[in-house]
């Protein structure tokens, strides 16, 4: 309510705003509030007022990754799924693709290992590949780090590809014009209920290796459905990385991006 | 377990924010957690005890605030109270709703010891 002033608190606040802005909260000699001493935690120590978001840190280097990405006119996508949706298998696929029309370079998490960065590289694009050890996503720091090894071309597209887990990397704004969200019909049409933050933050939804559906008890139809419960914007391509079926739709979509 | 790096960005923060209020110890810190924010309390108060090892946050009492969901009907406009990103309008039966509440992770305020 009058959170400005500090009256809920002990006299001897000291109100934080933000960083680097204090605003004193118990000196300010002309208010008329003394009287409303009911939060008596005086004994308690003093209260320092912070209000700031946990990870006010992350958006801001998320910011700044996106202002980068904004004068570079580089199209920064977020790619997150379960491990084994076939993240990499689009990738190769749509580098192969679009190689020699558009710029293209990626960014590969995982906890461990070169192995996909070494299937980034083969297709000929440039990669760094963040090993996070234990960790469970890639954050903003992250990624401005692997962009201070990257020589990334105007007008070209960065694939961030995350560490698999659909869990996790959906809190961590990387700077990224959108994340995709990759599901594989191998895994049942209910992921999008069991792990619905993933799909509310995405704002495409790639349903990869459609050239197993005669082999699947996966309907489609239902997953879109339970997907648009939970992001009600969200847009669907399906495809098979493996087959090419259904990919030029992706690719349309990632060249209107550019 | 994103738990685990957000107990380590909440002892980040509190601690810069100790150390420029010249304290000596964190005795207290106080958290909004939206309710749709994907976050488990229990988990978090496991994980900051870790994280909080050997800084000024140590032993910190967390107390963790939960802020209700809150979402807005897209077809009808209707406003309601949000229990999962899954609900559907209460009063025209949509599922395309709008959160506009309950995703807060904040660090409120801190109780700290001065010398």
């Amino acid at each position: 309510m009058c959170d400005s002033c500090g009256c809920s608190q002990p006299d001897n606040i000291v109100t934080i705003r933000r960083a680097g802005q204090e605003v004193s909260g118990s000196g300010s000699a002309d208010h008329h509030h003394a009287q409303h001493h009911h939060h008596d935690r005086s004994s308690q120590g003093r209260v320092v007022e912070v209000r700031e978001a946990v990870l006010g840190k992350n958006d801001g280097i998320a910011a700044h990754n996106r202002d980068f990405f904004r004068q570079r006119r580089v199209v920064a996508l977020n790619l997150v799924s379960s491990p084994g949706s076939g993240k990499t298998t689009i990738l190769e696929r749509t580098i192969r693709e679009l190689r020699g029309e558009i710029p293209m370079a990626v960014i590969e998490g995982d906890q461990q290992t070169m192995l996909d960065a070494e299937r980034i590289e083969a297709t000929g694009v440039e990669v760094v590949q963040v090993n996070t050890g234990a960790g469970c996503h890639l954050d903003a720091e992250m990624v401005h780090q692997a962009l201070h090894q990257m020589d990334l071309a105007a007008n070209s597209l960065l694939f961030i590809e995350n560490v698999g887990n659909l869990v996790c990397p959906a809190m961590f704004d990387l700077g990224e014009a959108a994340k995709v969200v990759i599901i594989s019909v191998t895994e049942g049409e209910d992921k999008p209920l069991k792990y619905p933050a993933m799909f509310d933050a995405a704002s495409l939804c790639l349903i990869n290796k459609t050239d197993l559906l005669p082999h699947v008890d996966f309907e489609v139809a239902r997953c879109r459905e339970y997907a648009l419960r939970v992001n009600p914007r969200l847009e669907f391509f399906e495809l098979s990385a493996r087959t090419g079926e259904g990919l030029p739709a992706w690719l349309n979509w990632l060249r209107s991006r550019i | 377990m994103h738990e685990m790096s957000l107990a380590v960005n909440i002892v980040e923060l509190v601690s810069s924010k100790a150390r420029a209020a010249g304290a000596t110890k964190i005795t207290a810190i106080e958290l909004e957690v939206g309710k749709l924010s994907g976050l488990m309390p229990e988990a978090l108060a496991f994980c900051f005890e870790a994280a909080a090892r050997d800084t000024l946050a140590q032993g910190a009492r967390l107390e963790i605030r939960e802020v209700e969901g809150g979402g807005r009907c897209l077809d009808c406009g209707h406003a309601f109270v949000l229990d999962s990103l899954l609900s559907q309008c209460p009063q025209c039966g949509g599922y395309a709703v709008e959160t506009v509440q309950g995703r807060e992770l904040k660090v409120v305020s801190l109780t700290i010891d001065e010398e």
